[in-house]
């Protein structure tokens, strides 16, 4: 694997049956790279997302992320990713400390380690007289911003978010993407998916799937040019609707 | 007046979650309430709906009394909530049935409204409810809601979590309903989905910050807003948020949304800072404000 690669996709397929749920799809993602993964509802996104955090296993094709194969070394890709969604993140039965600590020990940090990262996470949040409440009881926007963070306790190379800003405010939402931005320029590799179309011009590139297959793959800009539309939000209604 | 809420407010424990609201629905208006995760819509929905009492305040739904009313309320009104609450074990023509009867109508007597919906999953009638793709579900859902020619018409969150190309039908098929009269109350987390109704209320944590035409809460925008660009991003916006003279700095798409605290600003004094902060390629060009502008503004 060349050093800048930190995704190397490759023919990538799954199957249900006879329905082709990812279709021989082939990409790259670069070290630092912040990578769009959109398409609609059902077009594939989900499966070929769980098949490269090594949850589910290709029908055909191969894929390395962080140095790893999606097939045969699943586990070593689960302890060298982070990884949240919008539908899960962290315990709400938890405080934010005791998800903080529980999160370290499941990636393996020492207690030390843990209590170091801990402050520096809640220094980070500004979240100095909140640490002892329950995550339920937080807006979703904190919620969301301090699971993305958990999701970089183990300084993991690349990390994947689903949907990450879903319903979230537009204040909170764009320091959710400054927080990206910054990992990203420390060299976190960073791949997202959004259905906010204004988020997916904030990517280095943007892939786009449809029925299975990547139809689209480049920069914002490249790409708006190639579909000689104005947004991104025209670009994926150009594509999507064939 | 189709929906005249008066100073409604309700708590849950130490939580406000609506506070003080007031608002009126004209007949066969489309009204967004446009608002964030958190922002007290559902809970005003279930309180229109006659679902969830309000603490304090009163409202008429179709002219009827929320609560000495709320029978005929509930036979005038369609609802759609955020989560799928159909049947997931009766088919899609089983659901629809089961709607019609519990409303005393059937689905003939009522399919004109719901036609040009009901076609799209016709073909998937004998299937399971719970079988179904999110934007066919949908689909269902809203001709469940519709099934009995309601004069008011709540949506939920209809599209949160939908793609673009699936949000764009839908508010279609809004647009068709509100074409035949029905007074349509929808609430959304989408900014963009402001702009195609007739009037919005932007609501957060439990307030209404602003109710009006999209148009005229663009216009009542107090500042210049400056599309900023330069070749990194991160820096781009850390430098902007660091100048002294910066009143607010937004990432919107390839842009950056710069407003200054002069009124004298001279963008030109802008670039040469940035320059210094050793960014390329700057752009730095006046543009109109949108919804997610405004409401960031009010929220602030």
């Amino acid at each position: 694997m060349e050093d800048n690669k930190v995704i190397e996709v490759k023919g990538l397929t799954k199957m249900f049956g006879d329905f082709t749920a990812v279709n021989a799809i082939t990409f790259d993602v670069k070290k630092g790279e912040i990578f769009g993964f959109l398409g609609a509802n059902g077009a594939g996104k989900t499966t070929a997302m769980k098949m490269l955090i090594g949850i589910s296993k290709p029908t055909a094709g191969e894929a390395k992320v962080a140095g790893f194969d999606v097939a045969s070394e699943a586990e070593d890709i689960k302890k060298n990713i982070g990884y949240m969604s919008q539908k899960f993140a962290l315990y709400d039965d938890l405080t934010v400390k005791e998800n903080i600590t529980f999160f370290g020990g499941i990636y393996g940090l020492t207690r030390a380690r843990i209590k170091e990262k801990t402050n520096e996470l809640i220094e980070e949040l500004g979240l100095q007289h909140h640490t002892d409440k329950l995550v339920g009881s937080l807006p979703l926007g904190w919620k969301q911003k301090i699971a993305f963070s958990v999701s970089l306790l183990h300084e993991p190379k690349i990390v994947f978010l689903d949907e990450p800003t879903g319903g979230v405010d537009p204040i909170t939402r764009r320091q959710f993407w400054e927080m990206i931005y910054k990992s990203a320029n420390k060299g976190t590799t960073i791949f997202v998916t959004t259905h906010y179309m204004d988020e997916a011009e904030y990517c280095d590139r943007v892939s786009i799937m449809v029925n299975g297959k990547v139809e689209a793959l480049d920069t914002p800009k490249r790409l708006k040019e190639q579909f000689n539309a104005e947004t991104m939000n025209d670009v994926f209604l150009k594509l999507a609707r064939g | 007046m189709s929906i005249v809420v008066d100073a409604i407010s309700k708590s849950y424990k130490s939580l406000k979650a609506l506070n003080n609201i007031s608002f009126d629905v004209k007949e066969s208006e489309l009204f967004g309430l446009i608002g964030p995760d958190g922002a007290g819509k559902t809970t005003l929905f279930r309180v229109l709906v006659t679902l969830l009492f309000a603490d304090e305040g009163k409202a008429t739904v179709a002219g009827f009394d929320l609560v000495k009313d709320y029978k005929t309320i509930r036979e005038s009104v369609g609802y759609m909530p955020g989560k799928f609450s159909l049947y997931q074990d009766l088919t899609v023509e089983e659901n629809l049935k089961f709607f019609a009867t519990i409303f005393g109508t059937t689905i003939e007597e009522n399919y004109e409204l719901i036609e040009d919906i009901y076609v799209q999953i016709e073909p998937f009638k004998n299937r399971r409810a719970g079988k179904l793709s999110g934007g066919m579900k949908q689909k269902l859902a809203l001709c469940c809601a519709l099934i009995h020619k309601p004069t008011v018409l709540f949506l939920d969150e209809p599209t949160t979590g939908v793609d673009p190309v699936s949000r764009k039908e839908f508010w279609d098929m809004i647009k068709r309903l509100q074409l035949k009269g029905i007074t349509i109350l929808v609430s959304t987390p989408y900014m963009d989905e402001a702009a195609l109704c007739d009037r919005i209320a932007l609501i957060q944590d439990g307030n209404i910050l602003q109710i009006d035409t999209p148009a005229a809460i663009i216009k009542k925008y107090p500042k210049l807003i400056y599309n900023v660009r330069a070749d990194n991003m991160y820096q781009l916006i850390q430098s902007l948020k660091l100048y002294e003279h910066s009143h607010s700095v937004y990432p919107f798409g390839e842009f950056v949304h710069y407003t200054d605290k002069r009124t004298n600003f001279n963008p030109d004094h802008l670039k040469l800072y940035l320059t210094e902060k050793l960014l390329s390629n700057i752009t730095v060009e006046i543009t109109e404000p949108t919804i997610e502008d405004a409401f960031m503004e009010l929220a602030k």
